[in-house]
């Protein structure tokens, strides 16, 4: 039985739950009024392609910027310290620049609808499937995982049952992305960008009030069970003997460049964004844009906590309320009062919706155009593949209730969402790579890299988890594991390509470096001219910016 | 370019009929929640208790977070004011080589 001082439960008065209230019908208000902008598929999945690249930037940052992230993060904090920088600032930033530099030429200029068809176009039809499934099913289960967290945070905040917060958490994302689709979906992620950070910034202000500033913070740190090496981001990285119990080759190589490049720029839930802006200028620049804020989130979600780790007793317990996802939530308790309270809940529900609404988009994009028009219906008037994404996107939220219970069982979610990252994402991204440098790499050799990689990464996931083979800690696991995913896919490219047919270079134009080229400027608008408006010099200052603000926590 | 495809080449095809032109501007929404929240939050804040400040470490933390929020809500409807949304179909005269570095990027 709980006690009484170990409850998360908040006191929120009327007033909290009329902010939390106003939200909900903001968000419904949205996809109402988003609706009448869908007429066609492309308005439906791509918004049209129409969006300011703002929007879309903020919206990217905010896909990412689910709960699971920020609960995730922020335990991350409390486990390993400042280490857990290397995924912001290393694991995010130069994933982003690459891909609005380099990739989104070719994402956006090939007007691909979704990234398993830019693997059927480079490749063929079992590369995209191997991929659209995948995906898919990837989608339903982090939604799965998204609900299960919220509900569990709601029972733990507000004593409402499980099975009425994720019923009601999904019946609003449903509303909204069944009404106004992909618009809907990103102008309240927008929104809820800045929700997040107006309940996030309160809590991290007081906390660091609460413990004396930056300095005392440094100095309480010092004297917990994670000690010094817990204040240092490379310095004990030589072993993996440091909270994080990865060393710098995993950190850089395993992280920084194949689990990070793979998420980053092969997610669809992330690119999909990009592809809804209104020109090429615009997508390049949406993940170089979100690229910003992501260098700053780190302040609201490590700062709470170490804060937590350092002033929430018996945090770090093994199940109940206060495990290390909780340190927010417990954070939130001691120190809001109501108002910001409201504030502060009203964010975290936002950034669980944010979270599923990004999967549930993706999903129903991918298995409209890539799954359904491509192997049950084809060649329907547009309005019937319009349809279809409506019903799939029920369908969607349904499955993704139902598989709310398979996030069950993991004490660190984090842990397990990045388990899935490296067993999708990182063959994915060393297939697209490998493409679109290399002229020569033949279809099948996509297709058997893409399936080789994966399985590389999924035995290694298996026989770690049965001990065979051992690794400094899950983290570590998983940046080998994306590792070796992605040297796989290069062997079996190198391997497969002599032994088959090349694709012709007249199907490969705007697919693949060398061969014809996107036009840089497709759609541009007289400003998109102005420096400020430079993918590159915008993507060059984010990237000094990273390096940059880890001098004063080498 | 890959948009012989014919699934894509059809979908590109809608753009036509696409109503995306008349979605609304998002800062409004943003501006008025956010001025909503100001206000209510700042009022709060000017009434708090002693205890209501004491469990936030001392800081009058409503009153800051509630300024903070109108004073963010109400850029959003200036700049909404002051630079309406661009018209969407407004071509550059020269796209050739405009720009610099960002358009000549090597593919």
């Amino acid at each position: 039985m709980r006690t009484l001082a170990e409850s998360l439960r908040l006191n929120l008065d009327a007033l909290d739950y009329a902010i939390i209230g106003l939200y909900f019908a903001v968000v419904l208000g949205v996809g109402f009024a988003a609706r009448r902008a869908i007429k066609t598929s492309v308005d439906f999945f791509l918004s049209g392609r129409s969006m300011p690249a703002w929007v879309t930037g903020l919206a990217f940052i905010s896909a990412n910027l689910g709960a699971l992230e920020i609960l995730g993060m922020a335990a991350n904090g409390a486990q390993y310290g400042l280490l857990t920088v290397h995924y912001y600032w290393i694991g995010a930033v130069p994933a982003m620049v690459f891909l609005g530099i380099f990739m989104m030429p070719f994402y956006y200029g090939s007007k691909v609808r979704s990234v398993p068809e830019f693997l059927r176009l480079r490749f063929n039809r079992p590369t995209q499937f191997v991929n659209a499934l995948s995906f898919a099913v990837a989608q339903v289960l982090i939604a799965g995982v998204n609900l299960f967290a919220l509900a569990l945070v709601v029972r733990a905040l507000l004593g409402w049952p499980l099975w009425v917060a994720i019923v009601l958490g999904a019946a609003i994302v449903l509303a909204y992305i069944t009404l106004g689709g992909l618009s809907s979906a990103i102008y309240n992620e927008v929104l809820q960008f800045f929700v997040i950070l107006a309940g996030l910034i309160p809590v991290t202000v007081i906390g660091l009030v609460k413990v004396g500033g930056w300095h005392g913070l440094v100095d309480a740190v010092r004297g917990t069970s994670l000690g010094d090496s817990a204040l240092h981001t490379w310095s004990n990285t030589g072993s993996s003997d440091n909270p994080l119990g990865a060393n710098w080759l995993g950190i850089v190589f395993g992280l920084g460049f194949v689990l990070s490049f793979g998420y980053w720029t092969t997610n669809f839930a992330e690119v999909q964004r990009a592809l809804s802006a209104k020109n090429m200028s615009a997508a390049r620049r949406t993940p170089i844009i979100a690229a910003y804020p992501k260098l700053l989130i780190p302040a609201v979600t490590v700062i709470p906590g170490l804060v937590a780790l350092v002033t929430v007793k018996g945090l770090g317990a093994d199940k109940g309320d206060l495990t290390y996802n909780n340190a927010i939530p417990a954070l939130i308790r001691d120190l809001l009062p109501n108002g910001v309270l409201g504030i502060a809940v009203t964010g975290l529900l936002a950034s669980f919706m944010a979270g599923m609404a990004a999967n549930v988009s993706g999903f129903n994009t991918v298995f409209t155009y890539d799954l359904w028009q491509e192997y049950f219906k084809k060649d329907r008037p547009d309005e019937y593949y319009l349809r279809v994404g409506r019903i799939v996107t029920v369908i969607g939220v349904i499955i993704g209730i139902g598989t709310a219970f398979i996030a069950a069982g993991f004490n660190n979610i984090m842990n397990y969402i990045q388990a899935l990252f490296a067993l999708f994402n990182a063959p994915l991204f060393g297939t697209f790579l490998v493409g679109m440098l290399w002229k020569r790499m033949t279809a099948w050799a996509g297709f058997f890299g893409l399936v080789i990689g994966t399985l590389g990464a999924l035995i290694t996931y298996v026989l770690y988890k049965v001990g065979v083979v051992k690794f400094g800690s899950d983290l570590d696991e998983s940046f080998w594991g994306a590792a070796i995913a992605f040297i796989l896919v290069v062997i079996t490219a190198a391997v497969v390509t002599p032994f088959t047919e090349p694709k012709p270079e007249s199907e490969l134009r705007g697919l693949v470096r060398g061969i014809g080229k996107a036009d840089l400027n497709e759609g541009a608008v007289a400003g998109d001219r102005a420096w400020y408006r430079s993918p590159v010099l915008l993507g060059a200052i984010v990237v000094v910016l990273a390096a940059a603000f880890y001098l004063p926590f080498i | 370019m890959a948009d012989r495809d014919k699934d894509i080449a059809a979908t590109e095809d809608t753009k036509q009929v696409s109503a995306a032109a008349r979605l609304f501007d998002v800062r409004r929404v943003i501006g008025g929640l956010f001025v909503v929240y100001g206000i209510v939050v700042t009022l709060v804040g000017i009434f708090d208790s002693q205890s209501e400040i004491d469990k936030a470490q001392g800081v009058r933390i409503n009153l800051w977070a509630g300024l903070g929020m109108l004073v963010l809500g109400l850029l959003f409807l200036l700049w909404q004011w002051l630079r309406p949304a661009e018209a969407p179909t407004a071509p550059a005269d020269e796209p050739a080589d405009a720009g610099g570095g960002s358009t000549t990027a090597e593919q």
